[in-house]
């Protein structure tokens, strides 16, 4: 292990595990009042009328009409609305919000409005939608010939459902304006996102608004695209009644309409000949929900991921994220990836098993390398470790004999055992880093000689304030102690880019050991200085091109093996985990601790994806599963036996050698778990979550 | 007259004007401003809002507060001063079992109440002691190592 490797206490302990800190819901501001949306009932409707009950003194009901600037929530397009205007256009799109100071009251009101719909027909299925907010085709090789020569072509279609962030703390946000001015405090992954978002929204100058992240319960994407269409609306309310006004959503809110992971469909066609994969095919459909939000970007990774971890040489990829009448879909850890990762470990799989050899022994065969080309014609630029991770594994979890001696079992318990390959690709997508973010960050030394670090990433739970210190302590070769960090302010820091894309220790983190290698060259004792870095691609990168999706996507990979054994009972359909193993490089960790952390955590969250997360609407586009009752995540007794272990792979343009982590260990969690049910089943499986019920469906099928 | 609810609160003799089907949760919170204790569900499910209330665990949210006249409530405000808590702030802090911190103080709760019943559990009984508490960011190893580790730390406290 390396040095820096070596865990500390983490800088946000002490408050946490006292119950000191303070969340968004534990703020009270001298004449706060509550707000609460007013949501729609209907999946797509004309609003015909609104009647309002008579509002008793100091209640308000703030809608479109209140937006100053302009009624539109900055995301990558515009045309998500503050407040609806004369359409709804999923069930939940916030009308309006009733403001006041007690919130029974609030409700109260809430109840006696009545909106009358002209109802409309809503898309509600992807593959009926004649909306296509993104299509992005790109291809390499020759497809077509190799479609043509080939013996057989192999084709599958497999789905993959929604699944929630379910982060313990809800969204919640506070807004007060003071001094001409508006700030928003809260629950947040982004805060700069949020400042441009409001300040549209309000039609205020940017000096005029400011945002303050507060404690964060956890965010897994959910707090990087969400935020800034609930802060717009806060920001309105609060404006117009010139009172500090909180919203805090209940669990059913937050989870019926807030954004989740994409539901997707992906057909691969796979072309054989003379028992070799000479080209791939594919089709990727995502449904976005009604409004665009991240689909964009979410759809990007989405497909650069379309070949796995495989050198497919003929390869043609078509992705497409469509419009529905359903809640929009935005930013869950993966990022797109878990869809196309799912579909082509699955494959892969059965491909292998029609021809009779093993899986593993397929996939290996095409696992890429050091120097080959990237599915964007791209370049692996460094070492890739699968093969001494898969020989790992192997040693952790005896997945070779297993596997074999797992085929054809008969009995009421069975057995199965899977195993997946993929990567993450660290940071933003194409050239979002240089062109777009163009991140910022200062470190300020203070005259007592503690040094601040001024950056725009929020700790929500990763760990960041620690590993962030630990780097700055490390290259001044000062105390942890003496390096500080509050949580960002946008009165007070730069923007050094958002919360997102396993970015910020890598490319933040990055910044900040060379802007401290700097002041140690500059230091002087006693005196106050600030000084600043701004991000510098690396030299190495093949410059991406978004309109031909050619070039390096992401500078570089985390990759990771997964296995997982499970024993069903054909009786009842239920199944038990067994172990679940996690083999992991993302380059050297700032803190081992830390990074376990995020891989048992982000591990399990990609199991409870895979098995048990099942969230769907009624034919009014209703989302039934809209608590903890009814969408269940994983407890401490359902993967009892999870082991992860960190492999060292340094990154060369990595501070200390780390690159991105945060997202990796759930990607590889679906594949795995559906491979193992195939393997205890027998059977070939296409869709995650695979869930007792779909156990059940099968072996009725089987037993037929 | 009006009626009003007497418990005890964190060693102390309190009275609340709550209705009586008011959630103790919202009482700990609005009335007595206890913030430690967190609001995830509402329903019961998520054990954010944990409370040791009568020496065993409970979820806050669902218990009415026409129930609970002279009982014993004690918060992560209560616990946080004890010798016991600060052996498990060291047990947690040594495996990092802390990340976004919603889920903490009901875990530490969780904790207290599972070496209370059972100063040395197994892996197994630990994980069972906690399956009431959902945590979105650890995976439970590191919680479930630092309660394992704080059985052994403060062996006698329990």
């Amino acid at each position: 292990m390396e040095p820096i490797s070596k865990s500390v206490k983490k800088k946000d302990h002490e408050p946490k595990m006292s119950g000191r800190s303070l969340y968004v819901d534990d703020l009270a501001m001298d004449g706060m009042l509550y707000g609460r949306q007013l949501h729609s009932a209907k999946a797509k409707a004309r609003i015909k009328d609104i009647r309002l009950p008579k509002l008793p003194e100091g209640y308000y009901v703030v809608d479109k009409h209140d937006v100053t600037g302009v009624n539109r929530v900055a995301i990558v397009l515009n045309d998500t609305p503050v407040y609806a205007e004369d359409t709804v256009e999923y069930v939940g799109e916030p009308i309006l919000m009733v403001v006041g100071p007690d919130r029974k009251k609030v409700d109260q009101i809430l109840n006696e409005i009545v909106v009358v719909y002209e109802e409309e027909i809503p898309v509600l299925d992807m593959k009926k939608s004649d909306t296509v907010f993104f299509n992005y085709n790109y291809e390499k090789g020759d497809i077509e010939k190799a479609m043509a020569e080939a013996d057989r072509v192999f084709e599958e279609t497999f789905q993959t459902g929604y699944q929630e962030q379910a982060y313990l703390e809800t969204q919640g946000l506070i807004a007060y304006p003071h001094d001409g001015r508006m700030t928003v405090r809260g629950s947040m992954q982004c805060p700069y996102y949020i400042h441009g978002a409001v300040s549209k929204a309000l039609g205020y100058d940017t000096g005029d608004v400011q945002i303050i992240q507060d404690v964060t319960g956890g965010g897994f994407g959910g707090k990087e695209d969400y935020p800034s269409i609930l802060a717009c609306q806060v920001a309105v309310a609060a404006a117009k009644v010139g009172k500090p006004v909180k919203v805090v959503f209940d669990r059913r809110e937050d989870m019926e309409f807030t954004s989740k992971r994409h539901p997707s469909i992906c057909t691969y066609k796979v072309a054989i000949k003379n028992g070799e994969i000479t080209g791939m095919d594919v089709d990727v459909l995502f449904n976005g929900g009604a409004y665009t939000t991240l689909s964009a970007v979410v759809l990007q990774r989405g497909i650069i991921c379309a070949n796995g971890v495989y050198r497919v040489d003929n390869l043609r990829v078509h992705g497409r994220a469509v419009k529905t009448n359903t809640v929009p879909c935005g930013a869950y850890r993966g990022f797109g990836a878990p869809q196309t990762f799912f579909a082509v470990e699955m494959i892969m799989d059965h491909i292998a098993r029609d021809m009779g050899i093993e899986p593993l022994e397929l996939k290996e065969k095409y696992i890429v390398k050091q120097g080959d080309s990237t599915s964007t014609s791209g370049e692996y630029h460094f070492h890739v470790p699968l093969p001494e991770m898969i020989e790992r594994m192997d040693q952790l979890s005896d997945y070779r004999v297993k596997s074999k001696r797992y085929q054809n079992q008969t009995g009421r318990y069975r057995r199965g055992i899977g195993l997946s390959l993929v990567y993450h690709g660290c940071g933003f997508t194409g050239s979002g880093e240089r062109d777009i973010i163009k991140a910022v960050v200062r470190i300020r030394k203070n005259a007592d000689d503690t040094v601040e670090v001024l950056a725009s990433n929020a700790d929500i739970g990763q760990g960041l304030k620690t590993t962030f210190c630990k780097i700055v302590a490390d290259t001044l070769g000062i105390p942890l102690e003496r390096v500080l960090i509050e949580n960002p302010d946008t009165d007070l820091v730069p923007d050094s880019g958002p919360t997102v894309a396993s970015r910020s220790l890598m490319t933040v983190g990055g910044m900040l050991q060379r802007l401290s290698e700097k002041l140690k060259k500059e230091w002087k004792n006693g005196e106050e200085q600030i000084v600043e870095e701004r991000y510098i691609e690396p030299d190495f990168i093949i410059p991406f091109d978004i309109g031909k999706f050619q070039g390096d996507a992401y500078p570089t990979y985390s990759w990771s093996v997964s296995a997982i054994e499970v024993e069903v009972d054909t009786l009842t359909a239920s199944n038990k985990v067994l172990g679940a193993w996690g083999i992991f490089d993302v380059g050297v960790p700032i803190d081992m601790n830390i990074i376990q952390g995020q891989m048992q955590g982000g591990f399990l969250q990609g199991i409870g994806y895979s098995s048990m997360e099942q969230m769907d609407y009624n034919d009014k586009g209703v989302i039934r599963n809209n608590s903890f009752s009814d969408y269940i995540i994983p407890t401490s007794v359902d993967v009892p036996n999870l082991v992860t272990e960190i492999i060292n792979n340094p990154y060369t343009h990595g501070p200390y050698g780390a690159k991105g982590a945060g997202e990796l260990p759930l990607v590889g969690a679906a594949p795995a778990y559906v491979e193992a049910m195939e393997n205890a089943l027998g059977v070939s499986l296409y869709n995650a979550p695979f869930t007792p019920e779909n156990t059940m469906k099968v072996l009725q099928e089987v037993s037929k | 007259m009006k009626e009003t609810i007497k418990f005890i609160l964190n060693n102390k003799e309190v009275v609340s004007t709550a209705k009586a089907n008011e959630r103790l949760l919202d009482v700990l919170r609005n009335e007595f401003r206890l913030t430690g204790v967190k609001c995830g569900c509402k329903e019961g499910e998520c054990g954010a809002c944990s409370v040791i209330l009568d020496g065993k665990l409970a979820n806050s949210c669902m218990v009415a507060m026409g129930s609970i006249q002279d009982s014993t409530v004690i918060t992560i405000e209560g616990y946080r001063d004890t010798e016991r808590f600060t052996v498990l702030d060291k047990a947690y802090a040594a495996v990092s079992a802390v990340q976004c911190g919603f889920c903490i103080p009901g875990m530490v709760l969780a904790s207290e109440c599972i070496l209370a019943k059972n100063p040395h559990p197994t892996e197994a009984e630990i994980r069972e002691g906690i399956s009431g508490n959902l945590c979105r960011c650890t995976g439970y190893n590191a919680i479930v190592e630092a309660i394992g580790i704080a059985a052994k730390e403060g062996n006698g406290l329990w």
